[in-house]
């Protein structure tokens, strides 16, 4: 498998669709089609890891007192 | 022309020339006295004063003061604006344009030269604020900075979103909330900055600055830089030269999303790509979560179904091939009926040779009693001793073909055993019991598992028990 740290999730997405595409074309021997199933899991999994619910994070930068900036929770107030 | 020298025009009042004698109490001034004398008359009949006229001989001293003429048809006054007044200016001086200067005249001393002190200077026809953008944005789209080469992509899914805006306008709400409906997950870093007067454009500049500089270490891939809708003046730092330079220098894609539609700053122009609102820039830069969701689970949903299909077009092949070969036990006790058979139907032959010649013998011995056995005796021997010679040798090769046949059908037979199968690179599964291991939910981890492999086994450890795969139909 290669190395999919730095890959972003676009490029994962196009990945997923190419192993899907290879497999539908039907011209894989077994072992083949496995690897490439296998890789498409991989791809699929990523994309899904990509898109995941987290809580969002907004912060905003602050300068502190040495000129050293600084980030904290934003919070839009109470106006809404 | 800077030296043209100070003229007084006394021709109005000519003096008799008696007057330009020498007499009792003529006041003889001296130069500084008299250029004084000039510079009070001229400033307190002339206080404040606004003249318009076309700028020439202009330079911009290192001092930061501004020196030019403003001429007409006919004549043409010294001007000066000292720093202070001159950093005011939105546009770029040069010679050609038509200015409204407003200041008031003095006269330098030391060369005795009349000069307009300008305060304030704006060109005649257009606006201020808008000479400066059309001069600015020449300068820049003939340096190519518009050049839509030079237009970076946008991140399909940014990791992280940087902003430069006001942390308390209408435009961070905006953005924000169109954020939450697309795709909450995605974290925002605020670099917070005045938006409008003076200070607006040296804030933004930075803000660009600094986020790049924290782009690596939190993760940002996109910038938006803008603010909400106002008047030209409000939206003019985003108009200005520094903050044009900080959008081409950004490393980062930039975003610009200044105002309402129909407002195109210079950091439209600059930028990546433009949105015409704070909205629609979060529109821009964020994807709909559902949609790629779909879109990941619909591929996933083909990924799975095209293995299913490889997979289950070869158990398909598998099947008919077992289908044709039946169990290995019926080929066996098919083939070892076939033996019996044989192995009968030689008993019979045999039987039915004997049966022949003692048939024959019988016949003989009817015979020789009426005939003389002296002389048939030897003819019947004779006919036996040819018989039994060629039984044994019949009854070999009927038994050597059978055997033949048989060695073929077991060659088949063999060929399509689970052995070859094994041989192939396959291998079965056993539990601990010798059960055979059809699918993952039959094993747990750690469990101690036999593999059977063409010439033997080998035992091994779950280590992991990954269930994407979709379990092969077993063989019907």
């Amino acid at each position: 498998m290669r190395i999919m740290k730095k890959t972003t999730f676009e490029e994962a997405l196009k990945s997923l669709e190419t192993s899907v595409r290879k497999l539908e074309e039907g011209s894989l021997g077994l072992e083949e089609s496995l690897k490439t199933f296998e890789e498409g899991i991989q791809w699929s999994r990523q994309c899904q890891q990509r898109l995941a619910e987290a809580e969002k994070k907004v912060e905003i930068l602050l300068k502190t007192d040495k000129e050293e900036l600084t980030q904290v929770a934003f919070d839009l107030g109470e106006d809404e | 022309m800077a030296d043209i020298p100070f003229e007084v025009d006394l021709d109005e009042e000519h003096p008799p020339e008696s007057s330009l004698l020498s007499g009792p109490g003529e006041k003889i001034w001296s130069v500084s006295a008299l250029t004084r004398k000039i510079r009070q008359s001229v400033e307190s009949a002339l206080p404040f004063v606004a003249v318009e006229g076309e700028v020439s001989n202009f330079k911009a001293a290192a001092s930061g003061h501004l020196y030019f003429n403003l001429k007409d048809g006919s004549a043409q006054i010294r001007c000066v604006m000292f720093r202070a007044a001159g950093v005011r200016l939105k546009f770029q001086m040069e010679d050609g344009l038509q200015v409204v200067s407003r200041g008031r005249i003095t006269v330098y001393e030391q060369r005795g030269e009349v000069q307009l002190q300008v305060a304030a200077l704006e060109p005649q026809g257009v606006g201020a604020l808008q000479l400066a953008f059309e001069q600015l944005k020449k300068k820049l789209a003939d340096e190519g900075l518009f050049d839509s080469a030079r237009k970076r992509p946008l991140p399909f899914l940014p990791r992280g979103i940087g902003m430069v805006t006001s942390p308390t306008g209408a435009a961070i709400r905006d953005m924000l909330t169109v954020l939450d409906r697309r795709f909450p997950s995605i974290p925002v870093l605020i670099h917070p900055a005045t938006v409008q007067g003076d200070l607006a454009a040296g804030e933004i500049a930075r803000g660009i600055h600094t986020l790049n500089r924290l782009a690596e270490t939190h993760g940002l891939d996109v910038l938006i830089v803008g603010r909400g809708g106002g008047s030209i003046e409000d939206l003019w730092p985003f108009n200005e030269e520094v903050v044009a330079r900080a959008i081409a220098g950004s490393r980062l894609p930039v975003i610009s999303a200044v105002g309402h539609e129909v407002d195109f700053t210079i950091a439209d122009f600059v930028a990546d790509a433009r949105a015409p609102t704070p909205s629609a820039a979060a529109e821009i830069v964020a994807p709909h979560r559902q949609e790629l969701l779909a879109a990941v689970s619909g591929w996933r949903e083909r990924l799975l179904a095209g293995i299913q299909n490889r997979l289950e077009i070869r158990w398909e092949g598998w099947r008919t091939l077992r289908a044709r070969l039946g169990t290995p036990q019926s080929q066996i006790l098919q083939a070892a009926q076939r033996v019996d058979e044989w192995t009968h139907r030689g008993g019979k032959a045999l039987h039915f040779l004997f049966s022949r010649a003692a048939g024959k013998l019988a016949q003989g011995q009817a015979g020789l009693r009426g005939s003389r056995p002296d002389r048939m005796t030897p003819l019947y021997r004779a006919e036996v001793r040819g018989l039994a010679s060629r039984l044994a040798p019949a009854l070999e090769r009927l038994v050597a073909h059978r055997r033949e046949k048989l060695t073929e059908k077991m060659e088949l037979l063999d060929s399509l055993s689970p052995l070859t199968t094994l041989r192939r690179g396959y291998g079965a599964v056993q539990k601990a019991d010798g059960r055979l291991v059809r699918g993952v939910a039959q094993v747990t981890l750690g469990e101690q598992l036999g593999i059977r492999l063409a010439d033997g086994r080998v035992s091994a450890r779950v280590e992991s028990v990954d269930p994407d795969l979709p379990g092969p139909k077993p063989p019907t």
